[in-house]
């Protein structure tokens, strides 16, 4: 999967999937970069078909309704949506 | 702020919208940099794909694949009704618009393997005319085909289903 890397404090791996034009993926991105978190990040919208596709099976895995932002940690758990409790405490932020 | 899209184009479809949810009954989300952020994604999606689809949703591309999430989609109502804001938080209720509710993520209703057509038909007794339904606002009415445009919410007739017939 081609993502973007952001340099920050390790948490573990954290991969944010979500859309360019959201604007809850945008709040769960801005978070993750005021708490100096290292994530990664792909907006799913702007992926050639086949890419979108392979994403695509990768989040239904972690959230069966594919919606957007979801947060997978550490590929063992997932926040789905821009829950700022739940991102705090998987994060021990 | 995106470059495809002037502030202008923002602008008019805030000012469009604004009129059609007050005219309605609707609440745009109060919190203005936050409506105008969606409001651009909408006209993203449209140079896009053609169509207002949901910015905080993945569009297929196919119309009419996608005619449930094209804003405001079939799905506000019930989120306004159950979570105070429909999926994207550009419409809210009353209480969340006065700051008395708090936003909170809104969960996916739309099925991810959704086929088409969410509502059942009724066969009844020979209706002399089938009766169509909204699939935004709920509005019924009894006629040979839909309104070019919703009365009630202002929707183009492709979004109305026949509810009996």
């Amino acid at each position: 999967m081609n993502t973007v890397k952001v340099e920050g404090t390790d948490k573990g791996h954290v991969l944010l999937l979500g859309l360019s034009t959201c604007i809850w993926c945008r709040k769960t991105k801005e978070f993750l970069e005021s708490n100096n978190i290292q994530f990664e990040y792909v907006f799913v919208d702007l992926l050639e078909s086949e890419e979108k596709d392979k994403v695509k099976e990768t989040l239904k895995k972690w959230n069966p309704a594919c919606s957007y932002p979801t947060l997978v940690l550490n590929n063992s758990s997932c926040v789905v949506g821009f829950d700022e409790e739940k991102i705090k405490l998987e994060l021990l932020i | 702020m995106n470059s495809e899209v002037s502030e202008k184009e923002t602008e008019n479809l805030y000012k469009k919208l604004k009129s059609a949810a007050d005219s309605g009954g609707y609440i745009l989300n109060p919190d203005n940099s936050f409506t105008l952020a969606l409001i651009e994604g909408l006209i993203v999606n449209e140079k896009r794909y053609g169509y207002q689809a949901c910015p905080c949703r993945l569009a297929s591309g196919t119309k009419n694949e996608d005619l449930d999430i094209i804003c405001p989609c079939d799905y506000r109502d019930q989120d306004i009704n159950e979570f105070g804001a429909c999926y994207c938080a550009l419409y809210v209720n009353k209480a969340v618009a006065e700051g008395k509710q708090k936003l909170k993520p809104v969960p996916e209703r739309r099925s991810a393997d959704r086929k088409d057509s969410t509502v059942e038909t009724f066969s009844a007794a020979n209706l002399k005319y089938p009766v169509w339904r909204c699939s935004v606002c709920g509005y019924i009415c009894a006629r040979t085909n839909p309104p070019e445009i919703c009365p009630i919410c202002k929707v183009p007739k492709e979004r109305f289903e026949i509810f009996m017939k």
